[in-house]
């Protein structure tokens, strides 16, 4: 954690400093197909994270070496935008950014029927215009519902979202100032139909008994994110969640 | 398959189209598209618009930092203008570092901005020759459906209206004021198609045009910005029409953005 800073009190009777309980959610709204040139987009407000998500394919895999003879490829990539933060960022890709597309790409390739495209690429990219902690589950979330947009063929549609540790206390997805002072942040995303795990990542101090309770957290979160996702889709699309 | 190749195939379809005074879309040679603004949607940006034109859809955020003076103007504030044409837009978007088309974007509209005056950088100075505010305008393309150019100085023109200058965060004063505004620069973008001149060219319209120039205009009518684009050619004659056309042509752009700044 950036800044391990305990002497903030993150829980005032039994409270969190933005009013939440220990285990709720921010706001998730989620808005399907809101782009015209993507096959499949998606718009994901999670409290004030704003992210775009947009995928087209499959199509011809660039460069040619990447190809896989036997299957396609899923190219994600996450940006952020210079003005999604309160200091300016760079415009550009990052250490940051790359290893973030990296295991995100890698937890969508376990859904997506890659093995239907020999050869293809299948390009999902997500653009986080406002950023207060916890957007690589965001933009992954988005991802998810922009893919199942696009009618990519998927086993699963994947949640994410994340647990941590303010204040010696185990809480459900962390905002900016539990993000920078806490103690640890763990940013979790499944497949609810088969349970597997598609991205972990631990940063910070947890206990083993912390990182239980804060695991079992983190995956009731992703479950609640799903039936938002499912909900989001059917609005989209008809039929029910 | 790829934009590209469909308007290619389009080619003779929307070129004769043109040639009678029609569109794909149905709109007239020298009418707009829809265009909405919504403004202040980004929280940690100083100043924010997202701007939709047709089927262009641009989201611009404004940031404003204190920096150092350049040495040849230690009075004046500065600002930078970036355009990030994002993969989500298009297909055609290709991931790396900004290309031609992205570095020329950002500059002309940043001309557009800087020429007209539009930001009074006298204003920005916070202590002379040590310390000026910085305005960094950031233009992130989220859908690309043709004329990226009148788009962009929309979404930058909107943000620059709403933005504040963050005095209270910096320690500088006790409260955020407006930052100075002196002029509003629209801008109006042709495409060549065949031998005809349409207005603000839709997506299929651009991938087959042979030539492309934007004019700049102030409140005033007064030309502010002009640049010429790709290797057709327009005539004396074709240029001298389009800058007259852009000066009645940009009210509806004009209505638009002085609702949103309001």
């Amino acid at each position: 954690m950036a800044g391990g800073n305990s002497d903030i009190k993150f829980i005032k009777k039994g409270k969190r400093l933005d009013g939440r309980k220990p285990d709720e959610l921010r706001k998730v709204r989620i808005e399907v197909g809101v782009l015209n040139r993507a096959d499949g987009s998606c718009y994901l407000e999670w409290g004030n994270n704003k992210v775009y998500a947009g995928v087209f394919g499959p199509i011809e895999c660039h460069p040619r070496h990447k190809q896989q003879q036997d299957r396609a490829i899923v190219q994600a990539r996450y940006t952020m935008a210079p003005f999604s933060v309160n200091d300016r960022k760079r415009p550009g890709y990052d250490r940051r950014s790359s290893e973030i597309s990296y295991i995100i790409s890698q937890a969508l390739e376990r859904v997506v029927m890659v093995e239907q495209f020999p050869r293809a690429a299948i390009r999902v990219d997500m653009q986080v215009v406002e950023a207060h902690a916890g957007t690589r589950c965001a933009a992954l979330t988005a991802a998810s519902v922009a893919l199942a947009d696009a009618g990519i063929p998927m086993r699963d549609i994947i949640p994410s979202c994340a647990a941590g540790k303010v204040s010696d206390t185990v809480v459900l997805d962390l905002n900016k100032e539990e993000d920078n002072y806490g103690q640890a942040d763990l940013p979790l995303a499944i497949v609810p139909s088969t349970g597997e795990v598609v991205l972990l990542q631990l940063d910070g101090h947890l206990t083993p008994d912390e990182f239980e309770q804060a695991f079992d957290m983190a995956y009731k979160g992703c479950m609640d994110i799903y039936e938002i996702q499912r909900a989001a889709l059917a609005d989209r699309y008809g039929g029910s969640a | 398959m790829s934009g590209q190749t469909v308007a290619n195939l389009m080619r003779g379809h929307i070129e004769a189209l043109a040639a009678r005074g029609e569109r794909t879309d149905g709109r007239g040679a020298n009418e707009f598209r829809d265009v909405s603004i919504e403004t202040g949607l980004i929280g940690t940006a100083e100043g924010s618009a997202r701007v939709t034109l047709g089927e262009t859809t641009v989201m611009c955020g404004v940031k404003l930092l204190a920096g150092t003076p350049y040495p040849d103007s230690p009075g004046r504030g500065s600002m930078t203008t970036t355009a990030e044409l994002a993969c989500l837009a298009s297909e055609q978007f290709e991931p790396g570092p900004p290309r031609e088309p992205a570095i020329e974007l950002a500059r002309v509209v940043d001309r557009g901005i800087r020429e007209s005056q539009m930001i009074d950088f006298e204003g920005l100075c916070i202590e002379h020759g040590e310390k000026v505010w910085v305005v960094f305008i950031d233009m992130h393309i989220l859908d690309y459906g043709g004329n990226l150019f009148d788009c962009c100085t929309l979404a930058a023109a909107s943000a620059l209206a709403h933005a504040k200058i963050p005095n209270v965060q910096h320690g500088i004063a006790d409260k955020d004021v407006d930052l100075p505004i002196s002029c509003w620069p629209i801008s109006c973008t042709f495409a060549k198609l065949g031998e005809t001149i349409v207005l603000d060219p839709n997506h299929d319209e651009e991938m087959v045009m042979s030539a492309r120039l934007t004019v700049a205009h102030d409140e005033n009518g007064n030309l502010r910005a002009m640049q010429k684009g790709y290797n057709g050619a327009f005539t004396v004659d074709e240029i001298k029409t389009a800058v007259k056309t852009a000066r009645t042509a940009d009210k509806v752009l004009r209505k638009a953005l002085k609702e949103a700044t309001k």
